[in-house]
């Protein structure tokens, strides 16, 4: 059983397997954050300067996805990896694998949803410079992007904190094994219904921490780049 | 290798741009020949700014057509414009000249020169690492210019380049044009500034309401403008 | 730009495309939430590694979850206790050969000042009876578990359609043994969990064993394989040796010897003919 304090001690106190526990949830976090980002910052970009039949649908969508309920896509990524189901033939169910491709389709449609809105905004600044510079398309997606790069690290931040912060996605994909595939997420699920309340919250507010940490940092990345760069 | 085509002479022949229900310009014809500065001169609405994206090529006409050295299609490499309101990228000012170098098709071995060259033409060069947001407007204006002249450009297109400046900086904008002028480049620019008109055309097309009102050499036009409205916007009248 | 580009795809593909690692030493196990909740496999598993090598690891679900999941060929071995599920299970050839394990027993926790007047007793038919009657707070699994079935079962053996019976009292919240309990506390219901959560379970408030005792209340665990023929990606030789040896007298003996404050959790009896 623990109490307040004890359990304080046990967050803060250097335990292994907590280690590896925040460890992982940091990796798969991350990672999800950066592939997301990968196809996310293009795709908006180019959705944001680009004209085409449906185009307005294709936002209205979305922007709708990123309120993509997390269990929701957990039990469709859990569907395709099963061994009964399209893709399972890569066993991937289960493991940390899995667990980044759920959270990257989460987090996806977040980034590529302020991005576009992002490079839409600063196209309308930027059109009449760089049209009359000539400059490609994809070009134009990458200055855009580029100068854009303060306002997007707020967007990286937000599907950052989507993806630390859920539980439903990893929790099926994953399955919470103990050792393999638990995250901070899944334990405090775990220690709340094991009833051991002051552990889950101990752990909740590391997690909390480690969040504001992350955004932290970020900020200070942020702000040297501005001062450099103004 | 093909000798260099030219953009001269640019002609727009009865080009109207028509949005929803207003005639920005109607009816326009106009021949811009190689020389002295044409200067684009009449009050805010006249069509200034629209003709002058027509030329540049950065609109199509609603109706007419515009060639450039007698062809439809010109890519348009060597022509360059400068903004009312320069739109700095967030790096560098030797930065911003290396982007338009790259853009223009400068291989990466002689962009270092040819940036610290242009930021000395523009009078910019102590201020090369200064990040161009920072910049003031002033200073923005003639980086602006040293990205347009980054192009090598045949025409130079400036929309109102100092509109938003103060005498200092724009006397140092002008200086600067005077001397590109001098160099051969064809330089168009639209300005409803008297006092600059006269400073710096060769050659004035007055302009009102979407339409070519009087096109004349620079001391004709200022000794004698042959139409009323022309004289009335001399005197400083409100011409409406 | 080119080069950054390339490299992104390549580690994507990696990530995407690369299958698990074929033959590692490690097995999954589909089982319940109350065999993991009450710390059983955080006792038993590294026991095993060690004899074995085999690592073992264990998604907890409710029992008819757990067999979900065998069924899709998502594990290797199935580990719950509702005979009846895993008799079918076998029959419709998605499992080899069942084995009994251990067994607990389930026990009727309910609030301290009785509202259903049941407590004490060792009739849990005659106390189901009695929350119905004076529709005292009762929270139900509701997941298809082994718990959730046998309350069903129970439901059935006192006469009551709880299907239609059911009232504002019955607390249907679909999920597993902590919760279920966590939610007791909360509002002060009857609930019935297995032993060994109950033991284990850290967030009492004002909750007691009711009914316990009666032979109704047995919880009988079973362990099964995945049908190899149904899943080839099955790993047959490591599952049947965690099966091979939780019923084994080291492994029985093991069970046995897992206690929380003194108090055995689960009893084996594999070598019980008819378990």
């Amino acid at each position: 059983m623990h109490d307040g304090s004890s359990a304080l001690a046990l967050v803060l106190g250097g335990d292994p397997a907590l280690y590896a526990i925040v460890w992982l949830s940091l990796v798969v976090s991350v990672s999800a954050t950066v592939f997301a980002a990968a196809f996310g910052l293009p795709l908006g970009a180019l959705l944001a300067l680009s004209h085409f039949p449906g185009r307005t649908a294709v936002i209205v969508v979305m922007n709708a996805f990123m309120g993509l309920p997390p269990v929701v896509v957990g039990l469709a990524v859990y569907l395709l990896l099963s061994r009964a189901g399209p893709l399972g033939s890569l066993g991937l169910l289960f493991t940390p694998r899995a667990m980044i491709i759920a959270q990257t389709l989460l987090v996806l449609p977040i980034i590529a949803a302020l991005t576009r809105q992002t490079v839409e905004d600063f196209w309308a600044e930027y059109r009449d410079e760089l049209t009359a510079m000539r400059i490609a398309p994809l070009a134009r997606v990458a200055t855009l992007l580029w100068d854009a790069r303060f306002s997007l690290v707020t967007t990286l931040l937000a599907g950052f904190g989507r993806a630390a912060a859920e539980v439903g996605t990893v929790m099926i994909v994953g399955g919470n094994i103990n050792g393999f595939t638990r995250v901070m997420t899944t334990t405090i699920a775990l220690e709340t219904s094991k009833g051991d309340l002051p552990l889950a919250i101990g752990l909740g507010l590391f997690l909390i921490s480690l969040i504001v940490l992350v955004n932290a940092a970020a900020w200070g990345v942020r702000r040297a780049g501005e001062v450099r760069a103004g | 290798m093909r000798p260099p085509v030219s953009d001269l002479p640019l002609v727009l022949d009865a080009v109207s741009v028509v949005t929803r229900e207003v005639a920005l310009v109607r009816d326009l014809s106009l021949t811009i020949e190689p020389g002295a500065p044409t200067v684009l001169l009449g009050p805010n609405g006249a069509g200034k700014s629209t003709l002058i994206r027509l030329a540049m090529g950065l609109i199509a006409p609603t109706s007419g057509r515009v060639t450039w050295g007698g062809r439809a299609e010109s890519d348009g490499r060597r022509r360059a414009m400068v903004f009312q309101r320069p739109v700095m990228l967030r790096r560098s000012a030797a930065g911003n000249v290396s982007y338009a170098l790259r853009a223009a098709g400068v291989p990466h071995a002689a962009r270092a020169r040819r940036v610290a060259e242009l930021l000395a033409q523009v009078d910019l060069a102590p201020l090369a690492g200064r990040p161009a947001r920072r910049l003031s407007g002033g200073e923005q204006q003639r980086l602006a210019l040293a990205r347009a002249l980054a192009r090598d450009p045949e025409v130079l297109f400036l929309d109102e380049p100092t509109a938003s400046l103060d005498p200092a900086a724009t006397k140092a904008v002008e200086d600067i044009l005077r001397a590109v002028a001098q160099s051969g480049v064809k330089i168009v620019m639209a300005t409803h500034d008297l006092g600059q008109a006269h400073r710096l055309a060769g050659e004035i097309v007055f302009m009102l309401r979407g339409g070519v009102r009087e096109c004349a050499p620079a001391d004709r036009f200022f000794a004698a403008p042959a139409t009323p409205e022309a004289a009335a916007f001399m005197r400083g009248d409100l011409v409406i | 730009m080119h080069t950054r580009r390339t490299v992104l795809a390549a580690v994507i593909a990696l990530v995407l495309c690369a299958p698990a690692f074929a033959q590692d030493k490690s097995i999954v196990v589909a089982s319940t939430t109350s065999t993991q909740d009450s710390g059983l496999f955080g006792y038993l598993l590294p026991i095993f590694k060690q004899a074995t090598g085999i690592t073992v690891k264990v998604i907890a679900q409710g029992t008819g979850q757990a067999l979900d999941t065998a069924r899709r060929g998502d594990a290797d071995v199935a580990f719950v206790h509702a005979r009846a599920a895993e008799e079918k299970f076998i029959a419709e050839g998605a499992g080899v050969k069942r084995y009994p394990v251990m067994y607990n027993d389930f026990v009727l926790i309910g609030p301290k000042d009785d509202p259903a007047g049941i407590s004490g007793s060792r009739d849990i038919v005659a106390a189901f009876k009695a929350i119905q009657a004076k529709g005292a707070p009762f929270v139900s699994r509701g997941d298809r578990s082994g718990t959730h079935q046998a309350e069903l079962a129970l439901w059935k053996q006192a006469g009551i359609d709880i299907e239609h019976a059911k009232g504002p009292w019955y607390r249907d919240i679909g999920q597993g043994m902590g919760a279920a309990l966590n939610t007791a506390a909360a509002m002060n219901a009857y609930v019935l969990a297995d032993r060994g959560t109950w033991i284990s379970f850290k967030n009492r408030h004002d909750l007691v064993i009711a009914v316990e005792g009666d032979k109704k209340l047995f919880n009988q665990y079973g362990v099964i394989l995945v049908n190899p023929e149904k899943h080839p990606n099955v790993k047959k030789e490591y599952g049947q040796a965690f099966i091979d040896w939780l019923i084994s007298p080291v492994g029985q003996k093991a069970i046995e010897g897992y206690k929380i404050d003194g108090q055995q959790l689960f009893f084996p009896n594999a070598n019980v003919p008819g378990a």
